[in-house]
């Protein structure tokens, strides 16, 4: 009954579409199976999150600086005067059920969703997936990471407490320090001097509600697009060539796991949201442009554009009737600037420093290509460097440093840190290529002691994954035989012995 | 296992239920089974937790619990499902090339370039005028997306709203007297009128009791009565510069460290900070209130192009 359902209903739609070819190959297209893959998974559903909760956080937010006076649950604010936007933000966090929730989840949820696309672009940097011909997927991913990480900042800004709006402020004077335009587009962005004209944060939530998102949403159709159309890569093994792809289908062992996922991955960021306190805006208080604390370090994947905020020296450049702030431009407008081209360009510069135009569909270990995965290493060094620069007061103060030390060590750090891991990373690299039987999974060795007293050493049995008792992969059977084995005599029936 | 590898084309005949293939991963697979089901029951009673937890308690906790419990059940039940109770396989897909024939190449570029050529050669005139049209349409639709947003600067960034004989007030609009702060106290004061606005915020230091006016060498007339009064945001990034240390006479700014030596007139001595805190020139008036002498003598805050 339900089977004719189902053929009926496709037929119908089939007619009109012409869907039934298309959406076959799509139920038998193969995943790999590799726990790296799951890594952009991640990504993908904690989207999902973000853009469940905040549609529900959407509903209560009010993007206006407009003064209220705040009379809500939360005693310690109650009758002063705040923003609409700082009023909403607690409000929804105390006033609305499960608003708590909801806003912590989102706010859970942007870092993991940065911090999946960072180690997934990491996987496929070092494995080098983004060679021909998935040059295209490498930018959208990046482009995806360049907005995801301006969406966050816009995110955090929008509850107009004492932290965000610091970064706010911050985000004028970077873009006042442009040279020649800077102040025209602070006043642009802002509708005049800081604070500016009462605009900002609805322009800012109108942007991180709308604009980017919908930018984001065509990108990730483009991204997984792209992935249908040129299949997955694959690490080598056996049975994997350069023009297959061996794994599990989509239908029904991969929609069962990922599915799964999405459910693992959605739970932990709730469990996150509840348990594990993330930006208490009703703590740091409502934003004013003359009240600051102690501690003012913005979200994880902004550390790296503060830390080198910190560590820049004073080079402010003054001649011929201007001011050239440097020490603004430079790391917070030509450092990031420089990181996002390289990696948007990456692809490029291996090919033509390779000369190799050829099609790869098998993964590189990381050390049969010891320059990139060195540069790689170097790249997440400095990245990793400039974050940690970002809490040098904090720093300073844990380990009861002089101020002074911890910066001088970290602008020592930012550059010498690198490059010895380029080198470091080089030479480890060739040595785990030279290194015999590496990357082969070994077989346990089982010593035994005999009945005089002899120790012997067995091999063990194999095991599932030593890649010696692996099937033959064979494409995936569209009609199988209902019928129990013992049953079943029609022709044509395909029997594997097993 | 046969010779000859898997056939990839083509139409197959039907597998049988007993096919490797098909047999699930799990060595017990009721065991699997049981385990699966467990944690999908597990998160069924989360969900309908969560639904007490919403209506009963209202706690964030609760509710996190609950949920998190039915999704992470129902989840690792349907993954433990398709892990270790679908079939394995493995399986395989050939992939195909996508370029297309170096034929199909050759007539897509000559659509283009000859076809098209052939328009464009014969129509200079209509090509170059389309041209010019839509280049001053995306010039001219820039003019409202950009330049609609906000005023131009102008001079407003010279610019605060401290004057001569301007009141020093605290955020509740209190007017500052001499006697307000100890030795050793700061306050953020505004000029009177414009109190809370971000560009005029100045940090009021007193650095001593004695009516020597205590300011750096050469305006040392800037201070009164051992107060000296400072720009309050930083130079560097416009961060109010809220950490005074008494001992040590610095300003420090919070956001990114840059310290300000208050003795010498808010030099900045570490940190990214490139200039001094612009000193407010400020004396006591005859009811024993301060005043601003002036105005700032230079742009406050952080640095711009078009500061000299």
């Amino acid at each position: 009954m339900i089977d004719e359902t189902i053929d009926g209903t496709l037929r119908w739609v089939d007619d009109r579409l012409g869907v039934a070819k298309g959406g076959r190959t799509f139920l038998d297209k193969i995943f790999p199976d590799h726990w790296s893959f799951m890594l952009g998974e991640i990504a993908l559903y904690s989207f999902v999150v973000l853009l469940a909760t905040g549609v529900f956080l959407s509903l209560y937010y009010i993007p206006s600086a407009h003064e209220v006076v705040y009379h809500g649950t939360y005693r310690p604010l109650d009758g002063q005067r705040v923003s609409e936007a700082y009023a909403s933000s607690v409000g929804l966090s105390f006033d609305v059920r499960s608003g708590l929730l909801m806003r912590q989840a989102h706010h859970w949820a942007a870092d993991i969703f940065l911090g999946s696309i960072a180690v997934h672009m990491a996987r496929v940097f070092f494995t080098g997936a983004f060679r021909k011909p998935r040059e295209f997927n490498w930018i959208v991913g990046v482009t995806m990471l360049i907005l995801g990480i301006v969406n966050g900042f816009l995110g955090y800004s929008l509850p107009d407490d004492l932290v965000s709006g610091t970064g706010i402020r911050i985000a004028y004077s970077i873009i006042e320090s442009i040279p020649l335009v800077g102040s025209y587009l602070a006043f642009f962005v802002f509708g005049g001097n800081y604070p500016g004209s009462g605009v900002i944060l609805a322009r800012f939530f109108i942007i991180h509600v709308l604009i980017v998102p919908l930018i984001l949403l065509g990108l990730l159709g483009a991204h997984l697009g792209l992935l249908v159309k040129q299949k997955h890569t694959q690490f080598p093994g056996k049975g994997k060539t350069e023009h297959n792809v061996v794994g599990s289908p989509m239908f029904p062992t991969f929609m069962a796991k990922t599915t799964g996922f999405l459910f693992i991955v959605t739970g932990v960021i709730f469990l996150l949201g509840g348990f594990a306190q993330i930006n208490p805006i009703w703590q740091f208080g409502q934003y004013e442009p003359y009240q600051i604390s102690y501690a003012v370090q913005p979200d994880w994947y902004m550390g790296w554009l503060d830390g080198a905020l910190r560590i820049m020296p004073s080079w402010e450049w003054v001649g011929w009737g201007h001011t050239i702030p440097l020490e603004v431009f430079l790391p917070a407008v030509i450092f990031p600037g420089l990181i996002f081209n390289i990696l948007l360009v990456w692809p490029f510069i291996e090919t033509r420093h390779t000369k190799d135009l050829a099609y790869h569909n098998l993964l590189d270990r990381p050390r049969d290509r010891p320059k990139r995965t060195a540069a790689g290493a170097a790249m997440l060094m400095l990245l990793g460097m400039t974050f940690f620069a970002s809490s040098t007061d904090v720093m300073a103060n844990f380990f009861q440093l002089p101020l002074k030390s911890v910066l001088w060590f970290f602008r020592f750090a930012v550059v010498l840190a690198p490059i010895i891991t380029y080198f470091l990373t080089y030479k480890i690299c060739l040595e785990m290529r030279a290194a015999e039987g590496i990357g082969k999974r070994k077989r346990a060795l089982i010593v035994e002691r005999s009945t005089t007293g002899e120790y012997v050493t067995v091999e063990s049995e194999p095991r599932p994954g030593d890649g010696s008792e692996e099937l033959e992969a064979i494409p995936v059977p569209t009609f199988i035989d209902l019928v129990p084995p013992e049953l079943a005599t029609g022709e044509g029936v395909r029997r594997v012995m097993r | 296992m046969s010779d000859e590898s898997p056939k990839l084309e083509g139409p197959l005949p039907p597998a049988a239920l007993d096919d490797p293939h098909l047999q699930p991963y799990a060595k017990h697979p009721e065991g699997a089974q049981l385990v699966a089901a467990v944690a999908m029951v597990v998160g069924f009673l989360g969900f309908i937790g969560f639904g007490v937890a919403y209506w009963v308690v209202a706690s964030t906790q609760w509710e996190a619990i609950t949920l998190g419990v039915g999704l992470l059940g129902l989840g690792f039940g349907v993954t433990a499902w398709g892990k270790y109770l679908m079939p394995q396989g493995p399986f395989v897909e050939e992939r195909h090339e996508f370029h297309s024939t170096e034929a199909e190449r050759e007539a897509m570029t000559a659509a283009i370039t000859q076809r098209g050529g052939m328009v464009v050669k014969r129509r200079r005139l209509l090509g170059g005028l389309f041209l010019a049209g839509s280049t001053a349409m995306g010039i001219v639709l820039l003019f409202p997306l950009l330049r609609s947003l906000g005023p131009k600067p102008g001079t407003t960034l010279f610019e605060t709203n401290w004057k001569k004989g301007s009141k020093l007030v605290t955020i509740d609009g209190r007017q500052v007297t001499v006697d307000d702060l100890e030795v050793g106290g700061v306050l953020t004061v505004f000029p009177q009128g414009y109190t809370g606005s971000s560009p005029d915020q100045v940090i009021l230091l007193r650095l001593s009791n004695q009516l020597q006016p205590l300011a750096p060498p050469g305006r040392t007339s800037w201070g009164v009565a051992g107060y000296v009064a400072y720009s309050k945001m930083c130079t560097h990034l416009g961060c109010p510069v809220g950490l005074y240390q008494e001992q040590t006479q610095q300003l420090v700014c919070p956001c990114h460290q840059s310290i300000f030596n208050v003795l010498a007139g808010a030099v900045p001595e570490f940190g990214p900070a490139p200039r001094p805190l612009p000193q407010l020139p400020i004396t006591v008036d005859s009811s024993g209130h301060l005043r601003a002498t002036g105005g700032f003598n230079q742009a406050v805050g952080p640095g711009f192009w078009e500061r000299p």
